[in-house]
């Protein structure tokens, strides 16, 4: 990652060959317990992710920080709201 | 009567923004954004996947989700659910099949396993979660699996039949959750 204002994971999901509804469902998972400010990656190649996840993190008060794309792969990279389950 | 002296006026445009922040506020505090309700009535494979994924969604959304499973639907919530959940090909002309055949032979023995099997194996192919790992993950994710009371009394079903951590209920106890929350859809 070239850009500076974009801070590095503290742990990374790799929902890589998941469908609809899997990638949410362990993101969900992954943020769960963590403490406000954890960023995590995820990576993705459901075309689905590309909707589902930014509505994910609106509806839940995480953070969009970025996204890209690398090889046919979504990376998303995603920090924990204050008010995040 | 308004003493326009002891009060200033104000536009129209700003009792408009006035009224939308207010709405925008109240949608933010309304509880019901963030509850889901499902009925699962159907009992075949391709429609167990629906309110599954759509209530475990829900689920990781951060909304309470609640699914109620009715007549054919109790199928999805069997502990035998894995034999029980089937495809029918008869009388679903939107089902991809390799040869298109007419119903009369659809309807043949040895056609609802075959389609079956095609569905698994398409459906492992592109890694789409099972029903066993939607389950799982619903009951992890704390949605509550409702089973219909009264379909089960007229279906012959116990509750032991059941895979764990379904809840028993009828109508009221559907509507009660539903009542409160935005999104209810029945599948």
């Amino acid at each position: 990652m070239t850009d500076e204002t974009i801070p590095a994971a503290d742990s990374v999901l790799d929902a890589r060959g998941q469908l609809c509804p899997m990638p949410i469902i362990n993101a969900a998972k992954a943020m769960r317990g963590k403490p406000p400010g954890h960023v995590l990656e995820l990576l993705a190649t459901d075309r689905g992710s590309l909707a589902d996840v930014p509505a994910w993190a609106e509806d839940t008060g995480n953070e969009l920080l970025a996204h890209r794309e690398e090889d046919g792969v979504y990376v998303f990279l995603l920090r924990k709201g204050e008010e995040a389950a | 009567m308004l003493d326009e002296t002891a009060s200033p006026a104000i536009g129209t445009e700003e009792v408009r923004a006035l009224v939308q922040e207010e709405v925008r506020k109240a949608l933010e505090r309304d509880r019901a954004t963030r509850r889901a309700a499902f009925i699962a009535s159907k009992g075949t494979l391709d429609w167990a996947y629906p309110p599954l994924i759509l209530s475990t969604t829900a689920a990781a959304s951060g909304m309470e989700s609640a699914v109620f499973f009715t007549f054919y639907g109790l199928n999805i919530i069997h502990r035998d659910f894995e034999r029980k959940l089937k495809v029918d090909p008869v009388g679903n002309p939107g089902m991809p099949m390799p040869v298109r055949l007419p119903d009369l032979l659809t309807a043949m023995p040895g056609m609802v396993p075959a389609a079956t099997a095609m569905m698994k194996r398409r459906f492992a192919s592109h890694n789409v979660a099972t029903i066993g790992e939607l389950l799982d993950a619903a009951r992890e994710s704390g949605v509550r699996l409702i089973a219909c009371q009264m379909t089960m009394e007229v279906f012959g079903y116990e509750e032991r039949d059941f895979v764990d951590g379904v809840e028993f209920g009828g109508g009221a106890a559907f509507l009660s959750t539903a009542r409160r929350g935005h999104v209810t859809l029945f599948v």
